[in-house]
């Protein structure tokens, strides 16, 4: 009908540049790997190894302590979360100056992971700053370089990386409480609800969809997005304290040239990561099933 | 006996609620500033004032850290390598997305949806695992040492975001604006420069700030692929070079990051809605 204007084959020549580029950079890249770590190269001669190199990475006990310092990360997730919610809801109550308190907490997620974790290694060192508070407020006890010893390493890791994505949070349940019809607001406090009931039983009911993706999508950045913290703060140390799996993949392929163990690994970490999606497609499948 | 916990609780409920709130909301912003003020203010140090005073105001600011780390042979080099990089995927992504955005919108062919779901997943994917075969793959092709190898990655890593950003605007232009331009002579690609483009100014703004401040701030691949001096980005050579050579002059290294963190602070206060928008797009629903 009014397709005439429109041959059969229009709609591919635009979607062609990016189809090539998408086959390049994700599609080409994940086959490789496979085969990369399904396989060996000797003098040209290409023969096939099965799951050696999957073996060679789970014994590897520093992919074990790569693996939980993500999961280690994941404790953040919960943190953010609550954090996420009650700063919001401090903002979206108009709190004066709340319109200049939204643009604050913004501004640590645009900057540079590096930028900030040179910082904050400064911050944190055996004479910084954040030891001096310490001590001048009677807390001595407590000062330590908290980078350099392997018990507190990966967590003052943590503490930055929640620095850095506390805005996001803020920001996106901001946009979505904005969206909550106030009748319910209305209603609630009719019925006597103060603050903390009114979070309870109006703003985080109506808000499930929304944390649930922001629990995904810090899962997401806690198992693929934390290489930069890692080589910037510690290089993985004091140790191998701080090493996850990106950590991992990199080291194996880049300084020990291990390419095996790596593209192996680097599968592994492709199949959390698609794992987490299909739990998130799932639990949206089933959120819409109960409200249908 | 009263517990202090006790007596501390009580006198909080006693402060009117407003007081409280408006605390939190201090305390949060002090935490949330505090390194940027940490940055700057030791940037204008001396190196003796810096392990003396490493909290307070520069006594006397000095500008000598900035001008002693512009004189560093790459400085300016990293800095327009950055901004060539930045402007360079982020165009070649804007204009490949537009191509394929338009076509999910406004056209019909077979596969349409699922290709279309089949793309916006592509997210997730750690950008480390394609980093191996990247590698190998470039090097044979001579992009490994060459600008257009990270610049090709970075278009093709923004573009499932940028395609799904795009497409989800172009689907609210209605689709009578498309054919009353058809009727007039109009062909389907004037139909694009001429009236989805213009309308689609906010999205647009959207993802090029979006996309801008990833690029400038990416590690893992400049790391990678840049692995020459003069090549690096500015990021890449603050962490590796800078972050080495000035490990005790302190003041000289805030100086080189306040530097890099300039552009993004000025991207930051010309695009805050657009940028913020881009991120939130779809949650607030």
């Amino acid at each position: 009908m009014q397709q005439s204007y429109q041959s059969k084959y229009t709609a591919y020549l635009y979607l062609s540049p990016a189809l090539l580029l998408i086959i390049l950079v994700f599609v080409y890249p994940v086959i490789d790997l496979i085969r990369r770590s399904l396989t060996r190269v000797d003098d040209g001669v290409i023969s096939w190894t099965g799951l050696i190199a999957y073996e060679n990475a789970l014994r590897d006990p520093i992919f074990w302590t790569s693996f939980f310092n993500n999961l280690r990360l994941f404790i953040s997730i919960p943190i953010l979360v609550v954090l996420s919610l009650v700063f919001s809801s401090l903002i979206f109550e108009r709190t004066r100056g709340w319109r200049v308190y939204r643009s604050l907490v913004f501004i640590p997620y645009v900057l540079a992971i590096p930028v900030v974790g040179i910082v904050f290694s400064y911050i944190l060192q055996a004479n910084g700053v954040f030891n001096q508070i310490l001590r001048s407020i009677g807390l001595d006890s407590l000062a330590r370089e908290w980078l350099g010893s392997s018990a507190t390493a990966i967590w003052a890791i943590m503490f930055v990386v929640i620095w850095k994505e506390l805005g996001f949070g803020i920001v996106l349940f901001l946009a979505r409480m904005s969206s909550i019809s106030e009748e319910l607001y209305d209603a609630a406090k009719l019925d006597g609800a103060g603050w903390w009931q009114q979070m309870v039983y109006v703003t985080i009911p109506q808000m499930t969809a929304v944390i649930e993706f922001y629990i995904i999508v810090n899962m997401i950045t806690m198992l693929s997005w934390v290489f930069s913290y890692v080589l910037v703060m510690t290089k993985g140390g004091p140790g191998n304290s701080t090493w996850v799996l990106e950590y991992f993949i990199y080291q194996k392929a880049f300084p020990y040239s291990q390419m095996q163990i790596a593209s192996a690994a680097a599968v592994l970490l492709l199949i959390f990561a698609l794992a987490l999606m299909f739990l998130q497609a799932r639990l949206r499948r089933q959120a819409e099933g109960v409200e249908a | 006996m009263k517990t202090p916990t006790f007596i501390n609780v009580h006198r909080l409920k006693r402060l009117p609620a407003g007081t409280v709130k408006q605390l939190a909301l201090i305390l949060l912003s002090i935490l949330t500033l505090f390194p940027l003020y940490f940055m700057v203010t030791n940037s204008l140090k001396e190196r003796d004032e810096f392990f003396n005073n490493l909290l307070g105001l520069p006594q006397n600011p000095i500008f000598g850290n900035f001008t002693n780390i512009l004189q560093h042979p790459n400085l300016g080099r990293w800095f327009a390598n950055s901004i060539l990089l930045t402007t360079g995927s982020v165009l070649l992504c804007t204009v490949i997305a537009v191509l394929a955005a338009y076509a999910f919108a406004q056209m019909s062919f077979p596969g349409r949806n699922t290709l279309f779901n089949l793309i916006t997943p592509l997210m997730v994917i750690p950008p480390i695992v394609m980093v191996i075969p990247m590698f190998v793959l470039f090097r044979q092709l001579r992009l490994v040492n060459n600008p257009g190898g990270p610049l090709i990655i970075y278009a093709g890593l923004m573009l499932p975001f940028t395609i799904y950003l795009l497409r989800n605007f172009f689907i609210t232009i209605p689709k009578e604006i498309q054919d009353a331009a058809l009727i007039d002579g109009c062909s389907g690609f004037q139909v694009l420069t001429k009236i989805y483009l213009p309308l689609s100014k906010p999205a647009l703004v959207t993802s090029i700030i979006v996309n801008a401040v990833w690029v400038w701030n990416e590690l893992l691949i400049a790391l990678v692929f840049l692995q020459t001096e003069e090549l690096r980005t500015l990021i890449v050579g603050i962490t590796t070079s800078l972050q080495k050579r000035f490990t005790l002059d302190v003041p000289a290294l805030m100086a080189g990051l306040t530097i890099a963190t300039i552009p993004i602070i000025i991207l930051y206060i010309i695009g805050q809605n657009a940028l913020v928008r881009g991120l939130v797009a779809g949650h607030d629903k």
